[in-house]
């Protein structure tokens, strides 16, 4: 009986040993040891002496600590609700058609998601050119003139916005129309036998049936978007005057151009920080949600 | 009833309108991209008047383009393979083994979720540093092997099989390695090939990491890489966008081929079962 359990045991410890001590190297260990390089002052490659909260009481002085704080909040606000909404929105509209046409809207809707994040940025940087973007007949008709958006600091981010809504749509399409398909066809036929206006329909019937699933894309999206580097990066690299400069991006900064590499982990800690209690908040909100 | 097939009428010219649009930078992508170099500042055109293909010749024959998709293939392929290898075998170990401890690693792999991989850069890039990886491929693998979610959806899938097909098995003397692979594996091959294609299409995606582990051209993946053609040579948009489109078609046509396995595994590893 025990030689079976031994054995039982031998055949486990066998089969999670890959994925634990990849996990262990390249995972567990460099969350401990952002930690402790946060706590030194140590470059980029090589040892470093323990300063305590030293770089911590550094970042509460830097200008640019606090602009990429507020810039960062800024995308979260420019980003989460309104791509929620628009997925929303095209979901409604997706759902209505039929057949292949549905598959149609599916896809050019869905396409831009799973392109690579530079395929992205050339496009829209091309689309957006000052002089040659086709996007620019556009903003000329708003605004009277051609803008060179990304070099413009009120027009950066919101741009930089616009391009990761257009870009990560599709994911939250694709859980709208689920979410949606999961209501019962009868619920509107009942509804509309009562003689329920179209918008009676979607405020008694769709948005409150729609609701979970509402909460975890607004989650998912907040998670998402606070770790936001690649876009800024490559449209902006943070400019014009810091005005797209995001947390992520002091990260790289301190660490890889500076070579301050306690400092730049402990940026990387408060991002870490901040992602951990909205990750929480989020468990407990779809716990709550399942229950 | 008239009124209502308006109404519908009108709703669907609508939407496919929006899509349309939504889809026309891609569009204008491609058809930038077959224009001579000069059509594409002078004037607007929206069907080519000539299909010209000299800026896909750039792209594939005066970049490092070749060397750049050989990277991307190669880490791609690798980190799908062993995510998929080292997750399912965890996976099946969690769902049927019971061993000490198997509440706890089940609970550490969920609490993985919250970890943000970009807040370990620095950490993982020292560590890759003395492995002595960076600018290898192993550099550019070895921190995207760990995929929680890989594990957590495979439990679940596991958990789900009949108990007594793993005991009929063993009554016939197969061993856990054999079931696993003979048997659950083959029994959950479409959400093996959803989990794999997903893989494949965030690690060719990846961008960070990549870009911070490798620092000669040669070794860039091609995400990576195509952001270096614009320094080299100037602003030329046919060829930036024929440098796009082929680095996209990949991903792009994994996706057109694979559209249902792609959209349900993006279900699962969000929480919502597809």
């Amino acid at each position: 009986m025990t030689s079976e359990r031994r054995t039982k045991t031998l055949t486990a410890v066998l089969m999670i040993a890959p994925f634990v001590i990849t996990y262990l190297t390249v995972f567990a260990y460099p969350v401990y040891k952002m930690f402790a390089l946060s706590f030194t002052d140590a470059p980029l490659i090589g040892d470093g002496r323990w300063i305590g909260f030293a770089n911590y009481l550094k970042l509460l002085n830097q200008k640019l600590f606090f602009t990429s704080v507020w810039n960062t909040g800024y995308f979260v606000l420019l980003t989460v609700v309104p791509n929620t909404l628009v997925g929303l929105g095209l979901a409604l509209m997706v759902v209505r058609l039929k057949g292949w046409l549905q598959s149609l809207a599916l896809v050019l809707f869905f396409l831009p998601y799973i392109l690579p994040v530079s395929v992205v940025t050339q496009i829209w940087e091309w689309v957006l050119d000052q002089q040659f973007g086709i996007a620019q007949y556009v903003i000329e008709l708003f605004t009277g003139r051609r803008i060179s958006v990304f070099r413009d600091p009120i027009w950066a981010m919101p741009m930089v916005a616009l391009v990761t809504v257009w870009w990560t749509n599709g994911f939250n399409l694709l859980l709208f129309i689920a979410g949606l398909r999961n209501i019962p066809a009868d619920y509107y036929e009942a509804a509309m036998l009562d003689g329920a206006t179209r918008w009676q329909c979607f405020q008694r019937i769709t948005w409150p049936l729609i609701w979970p699933v509402t909460a975890l894309v607004l989650t998912l999206q907040l998670i998402l978007q606070l770790k936001i580097f690649d876009q800024v990066y490559l449209m902006t690299e943070g400019g014009p005057f810091n005005s797209t400069y995001v947390l992520l991006q002091l990260v790289y900064r301190e660490a890889f151009r500076l070579n301050h590499g306690g400092l730049g982990s402990a940026v990387a800690v408060f991002l870490f920080l901040i992602i951990v209690t909205v990750s929480m908040l989020q468990y407990q909100l779809l716990r709550v949600r399942g229950r | 009833m008239q009124r209502k097939s308006v109404g519908n009428i009108l709703l669907l010219v609508l939407t496919l309108c929006v899509a349309c649009m939504w889809a026309f930078p891609l569009y204008w992508a491609v058809v930038t991209s077959i224009k001579p170099e000069q059509e594409v500042v002078t004037k607007t055109t929206f069907i080519p008047d000539v299909f010209n293909f000299s800026a896909y010749y750039f792209a594939l024959f005066e970049t490092n383009l070749a060397s750049w998709y050989v990277n991307s293939l190669v880490t791609s392929i690798t980190v799908t393979v062993v995510v998929i290898l080292i997750s399912v075998m965890c996976a099946y170990a969690l769902s049927q083994i019971v061993f000490p401890g198997r509440r706890l690693l089940y609970g550490i792999i969920l609490a993985s979720f919250m970890v943000p991989s970009q807040a370990l850069v620095v950490s993982q890039f020292v560590l890759m540093y003395r492995f002595g990886l960076i600018n290898t491929w192993g550099g550019i693998i070895l921190p995207q092997l760990i995929v929680p979610v890989v594990v957590i959806v495979y439990k679940q899938f596991f958990d789900s099989v009949p108990k007594e097909l793993r005991e009929a098995a063993k009554l016939d003397g197969c061993g856990d390695f054999q079931i696993l692979f003979r048997l659950y594996l083959p029994l959950n091959w479409g959400i093996t090939t959803a989990l794999a294609i997903i893989t494949y299409i965030m690690a060719w995606n990846a961008f960070l990491w990549p870009f911070l582990v490798t620092n000669s051209e040669e070794m860039m993946t091609v995400t990576v890489g195509i952001t270096q053609v614009d320094d080299a040579f100037g602003v030329k948009y046919a060829r930036d966008m024929a440098v796009a489109i082929l680095a996209a078609l990949p991903v792009a046509l994994a996706y057109l081929l694979f559209q249902k396995r792609v959209t349900q595994a993006l279900m699962l590893s969000s929480g919502i079962k597809g």
